[in-house]
Order: C-alpha cells, then sequence, then structure tokens
C-alpha cells in the first residue's frame, strides 16, 4: 500500500486534468508509485487502475511502455548512464564501463548488497554535461569523470555504514 | 553526509553551458546566473512586461488576438522543436470560434540526441516560458495549457511546477489573469522514458495516459489534438522567443536573424570541442563562428564531420559544414536540418561505422512498433550496420542499408522512420570507404576512437 502522501500526490496530478480525464495523470501516478515502492507491481498497476477508472490492462501498457518504469524491484540507487553518441563522444560509454568494473555488474544488473542497479540508457537531454548518469530517476549527475564516479559510489555506500 | 546530499554534489552548476559570456546578442539567456530563476528576478529582467502590453496594462491599448499573431508572423519566428514552421502560421490554424475546449501544449519533451537545451531554459529561466505560453493562450483563445516535460529532466520538472505556482500567486496565470478578463490555466506534466513522445502526436497520446504512439495526420492536431479538441503545440525554446518579440516587435526579431529566419537560435554544441554547452546566437551565424565560441576542436584535432540538428540530422562533411550559417535555410541547402539546433561535432579520430552503430542502435530501440517498416526496419538497419562495425559484414551489406533505409523513409505514421534511414543514408554518401574498408578489412579505417 502507498502512504497518504503519495495519495495526496495523486490527487494533485488529476487536479490537473478534465473531470472524465483522469486517466491523463497514470503516467504521473505510477512515478510516484515508483518513487515511494522503488518499482511498480501488478498490485500497484491495480491500485493505480482503480484510482483512476481504467482498466488495469491499460495501466500496464503505460508502465511497459515507457523505459523508465522499474517492472521488478531493483537496487536502493538504479544508475541510467547515457551512452548514446553525444555522450559516447565524451567518455558515456567509458563512464559506463568503468562502472561495470567497479561494481562488477553487467548492464541492468545489482549488486549482491541490493545497493546498485546499472542500467545503459538512451538521451538524458544532458549531452553538454556528459559523461551523465540519472540516479533514481530524478537526480541528474553532470560531468561524472572517474574520480567523480569513485566518489558517487564511495559516498553512497558510506551512507550505508553509518545508518 | 546523507545520500541526498552525496548526489547534489554532482549536480549541474550551468556554469560551463550556459552562464558563460559566449552567447552573441543572447534574449532567452541573457543575464542568467542560475539564482535569478525566480518571478521577481524574471520581472527585474522586464519578464511579463510583454503579458502586461498585449492585455493593454502598460498604459497602451493593448493587441488584439489577430495583432498578437500578425506580430509572430512578422517576426518570421519558426519551430524550434525541429520542423522549422512558421510559428504565426501554426497559431492562424487554430479555430479560435471553436465553442468548445482547446488546448495549448509545450512540448519540452527534449530527448532529440544532442539537444539540451530546452532543459536550461526551463531550469534558469522558466517564467519565459510560462509568460510566451500565455501570450500564446490569448492570442488563440485558449483557457488550458500543458507543459510536457521529458521525464528525464525530473529536477527541472519540479522547478517548472514550483514556477507554476509562483505565477498563480501573482495573478498571472487563473482566471482573470492581472485583472483581466482573459484567464488561462497552465500545468506541468512529465514523460518517463521514451523518445516518440517528443512527435506531437505521440505527445498528445501520452498526455491522455496512454502508450505514445503517434497518430496518423490529418486530422491535425490544430482541429484534432488533446482529447479530440483543437490543439496549437509548440516546442519549449520557441514560446521563450515570444515575450521578447512581443515588446519589441516582429521587425526587430527578423533584423536580429537573417530575412526568413528571424531571431536568436540555442545551439546544443556537443561532441569533440572543448567547451560543450548551449550558445544563444542570432541565425545566420556562421558555423566556423559557432565553433570557436565552442573553443574549436577538441585538443587542437581537425573536424572531420558535424551532425548539424540533432542525431535524425543527415551527417555533413567539415568541407561542407565549415560554409554553412547556421539557420534552417543554408543548412537545408546543404542537404541535412537545422532540426532542433543540436551540433554534434565529431573530430578526425572517429570512426563513422562506430558512430552510426550507436545512434541505429537509438532508433531501434526507440521506435513505438505500430509501423512495419520502422518496427522491423530499424531492426534490420542496427543489426547490419553493427556486423559492419564488428568485422561481421559483407560488401552487399552496403546496399542493403541503402535498401532498407529507402524502404523505412516515407512509409511510416510518424518521422522516427526518417530519423533512422536519414544518418545511414547520408553516413555512406559521405564516407563510403570507411564502410568499405571496415568490410574489407574487418577494423577501422580510423586508427583510434578516443
Amino acid at each position: 500500500m502507498i502512504s497518504e502522501e503519495s495519495k495526496a500526490r495523486f490527487a494533485k496530478e488529476v487536479a490537473k486534468y478534465p473531470a472524465d480525464q483522469k486517466q491523463s495523470a497514470v503516467m504521473a501516478c505510477l512515478t510516484i508509485v515508483q518513487q515511494e515502492l522503488g518499482y511498480v507491481s501488478p498490485e500497484s498497476e491495480q491500485m493505480v487502475a482503480d484510482y483512476l477508472g481504467m482498466a488495469p490492462i491499460a495501466v500496464h501498457e503505460v508502465t511497459s511502455f515507457y523505459n523508465m518504469y522499474n517492472q521488478k524491484p531493483v537496487g536502493k540507487y538504479k544508475l541510467n548512464v547515457c551512452t548514446n553518441l553525444p555522450c559516447q563522444l565524451r567518455n558515456g560509454a567509458h563512464a559506463m564501463d568503468y562502472l561495470k568494473a567497479k561494481l562488477g555488474v553487467d548492464n541492468n544488473q545489482t549488486t549482491p548488497d541490493g545497493l546498485f542497479t546499472l542500467q545503459q540508457c538512451e538521451c538524458l537531454g544532458a549531452c553538454a554535461d556528459s559523461p551523465v548518469l540519472l540516479v533514481n530517476d530524478t537526480k541528474m549527475c553532470s560531468f561524472m569523470s572517474d574520480d567523480k564516479l569513485d566518489q558517487l559510489v564511495d559516498g553512497l555506500r558510506a551512507t550505508e555504514v553509518k545508518s | 553526509m546523507n545520500a541526498s546530499q552525496v548526489l547534489s554534489k554532482f549536480q549541474a552548476s550551468g556554469v560551463e553551458t550556459c552562464f558563460h559570456n559566449r552567447h552573441i546578442s543572447p534574449q532567452i539567456f541573457a543575464d542568467l546566473n542560475g539564482s535569478n530563476w525566480c518571478l521577481k528576478d524574471y520581472e527585474a529582467r522586464g519578464g511579463y512586461q510583454a503579458l502586461r502590453k498585449v492585455l493593454g496594462l502598460d498604459g497602451g491599448t493593448g493587441l488584439t488576438q489577430d495583432q498578437v499573431i500578425a506580430t509572430v508572423k512578422e517576426s518570421s519566428l519558426r519551430g524550434r522543436g525541429g520542423a522549422g514552421f512558421p510559428t504565426g502560421l501554426k497559431w492562424s490554424f487554430m479555430p479560435r470560434q471553436f465553442p468548445g475546449d482547446k488546448y495549448l501544449v509545450c512540448n519540452s519533451d527534449e530527448g532529440e540526441p544532442g539537444t539540451c537545451k530546452d532543459r536550461e531554459i526551463m531550469q534558469f529561466n522558466p517564467h519565459i516560458v510560462i509568460e510566451g505560453m500565455i501570450i500564446a493562450a490569448y492570442a488563440m483563445g485558449i483557457r488550458v495549457g500543458y507543459n510536457y516535460i521529458h521525464g528525464e529532466i525530473f529536477q527541472t520538472y519540479q522547478r517548472f511546477e514550483e514556477a507554476l505556482e509562483e505565477a498563480r500567486a501573482a495573478g498571472l496565470l487563473g482566471d482573470n489573469i492581472l485583472g483581466s478578463s482573459f484567464g488561462f490555466q497552465l500545468h506541468a506534466a512529465h514523460g518517463f522514458g521514451a523518445y516518440i513522445c517528443g512527435e506531437e502526436t505521440g505527445l498528445l497520446e501520452s498526455l491522455e495516459g496512454k502508450k505514445g504512439q503517434p497518430r496518423f495526420k490529418p486530422p491535425f492536431p490544430a482541429s484534432f489534438g488533446l482529447y479530440g479538441k483543437p490543439t496549437t503545440i509548440n516546442n519549449t525554446e520557441t514560446f521563450a522567443a515570444v515575450p521578447w518579440i512581443i515588446r519589441n516587435g516582429g521587425q526587430a526579431y527578423v533584423e536580429c536573424g537573417k530575412p526568413n529566419n528571424g531571431g536568436t537560435k540555442i545551439y546544443s554544441v556537443s561532441g569533440d570541442v572543448e567547451l560543450p554547452g548551449n550558445y544563444e546566437v542570432p541565425m545566420g551565424t556562421p558555423f566556423a563562428k559557432l565553433l570557436e565560441l565552442a573553443g574549436g576542436v577538441r585538443k587542437g584535432r581537425q573536424l572531420k564531420a558535424v551532425i548539424p540538428g540533432g542525431s535524425s540530422s543527415p551527417v555533413l562533411p567539415a568541407s561542407i559544414m565549415m560554409d554553412c550559417t547556421m539557420d534552417y535555410d543554408s543548412i537545408a541547402k546543404a542537404g541535412s536540418m537545422l532540426g532542433s539546433g543540436a551540433v554534434i561535432v565529431l573530430d578526425d579520430s572517429r570512426c563513422m561505422v562506430k558512430s552510426l552503430q550507436r545512434l541505429s542502435y537509438f532508433y531501434m530501440h526507440e521506435s513505438c512498433g505500430q509501423c512495419t517498416p520502422c518496427r522491423e526496419g530499424t531492426g534490420w538497419l542496427s543489426r547490419v550496420v553493427d556486423r559492419i562495425e564488428t568485422g561481421h559484414g559483407q560488401m552487399a551489406d552496403l546496399e542493403l542499408l541503402n535498401s532498407v533505409a529507402e524502404n523505412i523513409q516515407g512509409r511510416t505514421i510518424c518521422a522516427l522512420g526518417d530519423a533512422a534511414a536519414m544518418p545511414v543514408r547520408a553516413m555512406l554518401k559521405h564516407f563510403m570507404p570507411e564502410f568499405e574498408y571496415h568490410v574489407a578489412h574487418k577494423t577501422c579505417m580510423v586508427p583510434a576512437y578516443v
């Protein structure tokens, strides 16, 4: 189940659209679910479908069409590294390789401790900031040299030790 | 330090890419520093004066809907999203007298590889987009609008939401804007990872809560758009250009560009340059000047080729590109497209087969799957380029690539098919010896891809 806070966010999204077009809020609602629960399960799709008055399959069509929805649980930090051409020209592909080696995982894999999921992705729309990656769909990290990738991964690991 | 603090260390400041002094006569990016995005800062820069002028709240008599559209037509502003369609003309297609709901949509689903301008406009100057949209809504008699923002730039979506709240609180959005009889509601929506939603009818489907599969046109959005109602869709940068035009007049806008190519344009320069970033310069600025502003080709290498308008636009060799000026007509004459103004620079260390390999993979990945020529054809293109790059190609593959590309182009509902085919055909046209070498020697003609 999702929190009251997320439900309040649902209502705010639905209010943006005409009363008979609640379905327009489906992408935002699924995003809110993912932000709270980490992924979109069939049960979550059913919940969103009920909330918006949609068929569950229509919600699933959305979850499965858009790249950023996690249809399965992912690590605590999902790292999406852009490797498209403009980034490939500025070490984006190298950053992906560097993270593969550092984390010991391949594309679309999660570290055994459940902390990091690594995914190659398409254009993030930040081509001049390359190498660039997106953390948990929300935080864009720019100019990610090897040194900064170390700081990112080691820094996030360090927060785990403390907590 | 908590996780949020760790991550914030890597957030872009915009210093390298936007707040540099290498713009030429900027209008949208003028006087920005990253912290002055708020309403009060925007108003201090002259923001919302154009809206006040239109509504007759600046001591003048105001502008009629026809006068606003005529001014935009006179400015020769052309759509900044890629197609370059004249904005004033598009606005005149909206059936203003239509009795039911009409919608205004801003296409901020910026995902064309190489393009990163709309993100910085909305992050650092969001109110200029809001003001442009209010004026557009006024001109077309529209009362509700949406700004559909690329899901990957969620922080920018949140920034835009903040700016909307400010505008609502100040009476700039809502019923009776600034006490006038005109009302306009504006909301932000976001995507979640689908390049195809940058296509305007794919975007509308997405905004309706569906898969972003483009619609067959006609009917065009002006008659059958969001929820089947008349809808006008423009790019973020297009709306951002409007306040300056209203304040200074259409003719002044033409004069800071060149005929048929009015105004300034923000070019996102990426790839092999010393200073990648956004550069706002007048339309018609020589490419050589733009390259110079971006610090020239990195490490003093030689320019090999340029993809001048986002990854979908045909590549041009250096010799052709260095004679071009940066405007719709010059780039079109040279055999490519200005597109979104995303300039991807490749230096002499680049293998064109490897470069095309990544682009062809992208189009295969992002094809929405509804048209057979695109769904199947982009897979063929990607696999054939891939086998040439990895040393498994045959000479017949080169003809096969052209044949598949030809059979995609013009045979699909939307332009993604063309966008996948054009880079392949242009690469083969201009760099065939590299492809032949790859097939014959199973390795690159260019020694290093570094």
